[in-house]
């Protein structure tokens, strides 16, 4: 399966909606907050269906999450979904104290997350949320690659007995995984064959897994051999797995749709000092500039989040290159 | 006019635990070296209220859902709540000797770790809101119990209030009950001059709400007003609270520097002395009775 063999599916923000239907068709308590973001976030058919689910707050992101805290708290399983640049930024107060400290299980949804809308400029882009959200304790983080991945996440968000973040974009993704796939929030999952030896591994998370996985047919082609690893929860960070793509690989790629302060690359980098690897790593995501305009795919072009960039990027690293 | 028809020996117990919990709070905080005198002063009276007349909470229907809620959105006034909390069974009263020290779930803030406290609060701003869904969610689940929070008056300028405030009246939750501890002070000085928030009643009415206004210092009267609740079907409950920071004591009362500061050894002994004379008062009408 290369990238043009590859099906494309839906927005993962698609699968998110309608994942939510099932769920939400045959438990009450399953509830949802918007903040006038029931269109963006792809939930007028839920409003439609089931309108004493849906609770609108307006655009009000603090009052959004304080008030979502406030179901979870008398039981309700709570979807708070609001743009994610808004969300973790405005409501950052609210997500630390009112749902993460005080441990209420709200589904803390950031949707048009990173830079989906990448036109509409960095007020509307989310590259940190993965940065203020490891800083806070006792909330989980996951950022799906696919339809398959969203799916899944879903459905385990709704019994998890912790806070969670979980952000979506909002175009078309290829369906890089079998609807079987295990998926376990905080266990990432391996893309590409089990080996000894890699040459490169490539760690990225959420929509930045697809390029990061067309890059390792890119290095194939020319003989070389990925281990491509979709790390779709930040926390719980899978160590282990980490531990085996990076061990086994001559250099490491970090990428993602957020800065390169203070996500994926940093973590993975903090873990693996601490650890005592000494590895050849590299960092990709969005350079600590103001971001380039322009829409999602371009954007992650500039910045050598594609399938080319990315494998221009292991190759320099493989020939000790300056990247 | 006080229209209730509970008795006199009745406030009688009502203001012997006012002066309970007074010293008890001002032990604590004398003890710990740390803690909101005045904040604590100003809502005892409210909470005491509450806890021991209004609302449908103990220590044993805590764990269930069908039961009155509180939260204490202006959670520095910690030291009152944990009196009227130990007062009310929930924890020994030996627990409050931890108040503040090194690795007591006692923190200067109320967190869940406590029996008997329901949200984690201390960031001002955030009580309304989270009392706003623990409301929703009765009237959801066609519950009839009460939420009710108590927020400070400097509090207000934060504007998340305000827009727990739309949707309190939006989804017509006369369910919740907001009271404002209106003690006129904050850690600068007046409110008014910090950040004026006056025409508080016609705020408040302008975003929906039933309101009323009571000396939230006396404790017939407040009785005698929440057993008006709900005041207008539909609304959301809105009490200003007309408190004195620092209530009781009298070199502490009204006065903004009190917001945060720590009776001293002499200050401490003085204290105790005029709530104990208010005691003895008491005692004295009790006996006249």
């Amino acid at each position: 399966m290369d990238s043009n063999s590859t099906p494309m599916g839906l927005a993962n923000l698609d699968i998110f909606a309608s994942t939510l239907m099932e769920l939400a068709a045959n438990d009450r308590d399953i509830l949802v907050t918007t903040s006038d973001s029931r269109g963006s976030g792809k939930l007028v058919p839920f409003a439609d269906k089931f309108p004493d689910q849906l609770v609108e707050i307006g655009i009000a992101e603090q009052n959004l999450v304080g008030i979502s805290a406030g179901l979870a708290s008398m039981g309700k399983k709570v979807f708070a979904v609001s743009p994610a640049c808004f969300l973790t930024a405005r409501a950052l107060e609210q997500i630390k104290n009112d749902v993460a400290y005080s441990d209420h299980p709200v589904k803390v949804i950031g949707i048009s997350a990173g830079v989906s809308y990448g036109s509409l400029g960095t007020t509307h882009h989310s590259l940190h949320d993965f940065a203020v959200l490891q800083a806070i304790n006792n909330i989980d983080i996951i950022a799906p690659a696919d339809n398959v991945e969203t799916a899944l996440a879903v459905r385990a968000a709704v019994h998890h007995p912790r806070p969670v973040y979980i952000r979506f974009g909002k175009k078309a993704m290829p369906i890089l995984h079998d609807p079987q796939v295990h998926f376990e929030i905080g266990k990432a999952i391996q893309m590409t064959p089990v080996q000894d030896e890699y040459d490169i591994a490539l760690l990225a998370i959420g929509e930045a897994v697809a390029p990061a996985y067309f890059a390792s047919q890119v290095l194939a082609e020319q003989g070389l051999t990925s281990c491509v690893l979709s790390v779709h929860s930040l926390r719980p960070f899978d160590e282990a797995a980490v531990e085996h793509a990076v061990t086994h690989s001559k250099a490491t790629i970090t990428v993602e749709e957020h800065s390169v302060n203070g996500g994926l690359g940093s973590r993975v980098a903090a873990f693996l000092m601490q650890a005592g690897i000494f590895h050849p790593i590299h960092i990709v995501g969005i350079p600590d500039e103001h971001t380039v305009i322009g829409s999602q795919g371009e954007i992650f072009n500039h910045y050598g989040i594609s399938a080319q960039g990315l494998a221009k990027t292991a190759l320099q690293l493989l020939h000790k290159e300056a990247v | 006019m006080i229209t209730t028809t509970h008795s006199t020996s009745y406030f009688r117990e009502l203001q012997a635990k006012s002066l309970l919990y007074r010293m008890t709070l001002l032990k604590l905080i004398h003890a710990a070296k740390a803690g909101h005198t005045g904040g604590s002063l100003s809502c005892v009276d409210l909470l005491n209220v509450l806890y021991n007349h209004v609302m449908d909470i103990t220590p044993e229907n805590f764990s269930q859902r069908n039961r009155d809620h509180y939260v204490h959105s202006k959670g520095h006034a910690v030291e009152a709540l944990y009196a009227v909390l130990a007062d009310k069974g929930f924890f020994p009263w030996s627990d409050l000797e931890t108040v503040g020290k090194y690795g007591s779930h006692f923190a200067g803030h109320p967190t869940r770790d406590i029996p008997g406290i329901e949200q984690n609060t201390g960031a001002l701003g955030h009580g309304l809101a989270l009392t706003v869904g623990m409301a929703l969610a009765a009237k959801k689940d066609g519950l009839d119990h009460r939420m009710f929070t108590i927020m400070g008056d400097g509090e207000l300028a934060e504007g998340s209030v305000w827009e727990a405030s739309i949707s309190a009246a939006h989804y017509k939750l006369d369910n919740l009950v907001a009271i404002i501890d209106r003690n006129t002070l904050q850690i600068s000085g007046r409110t008014e001059d910090v950040m004026a928030l006056e025409p508080l009643e016609d705020k408040f009415k302008a975003f929906g709400y039933a309101v009323r206004h009571v000396d939230g210092n006396d404790i017939a009267a407040l009785v005698d007003l929440f057993d008006q609740l709900p005041f207008e079907p539909g609304k959301p409950n809105l009490v200003l609270a007309h408190t004195t920071k620092g209530k009781g004591v009298s070199f502490i009362e009204d006065k903004a520097p009190w917001h945060h500061k720590v009776p001293s050894e002499t200050e401490y002994e003085i204290a105790l002395r005029e709530l104990g004379l208010a005691e003895k008062d008491l005692e004295a009408v009790d006996g006249l009775e």
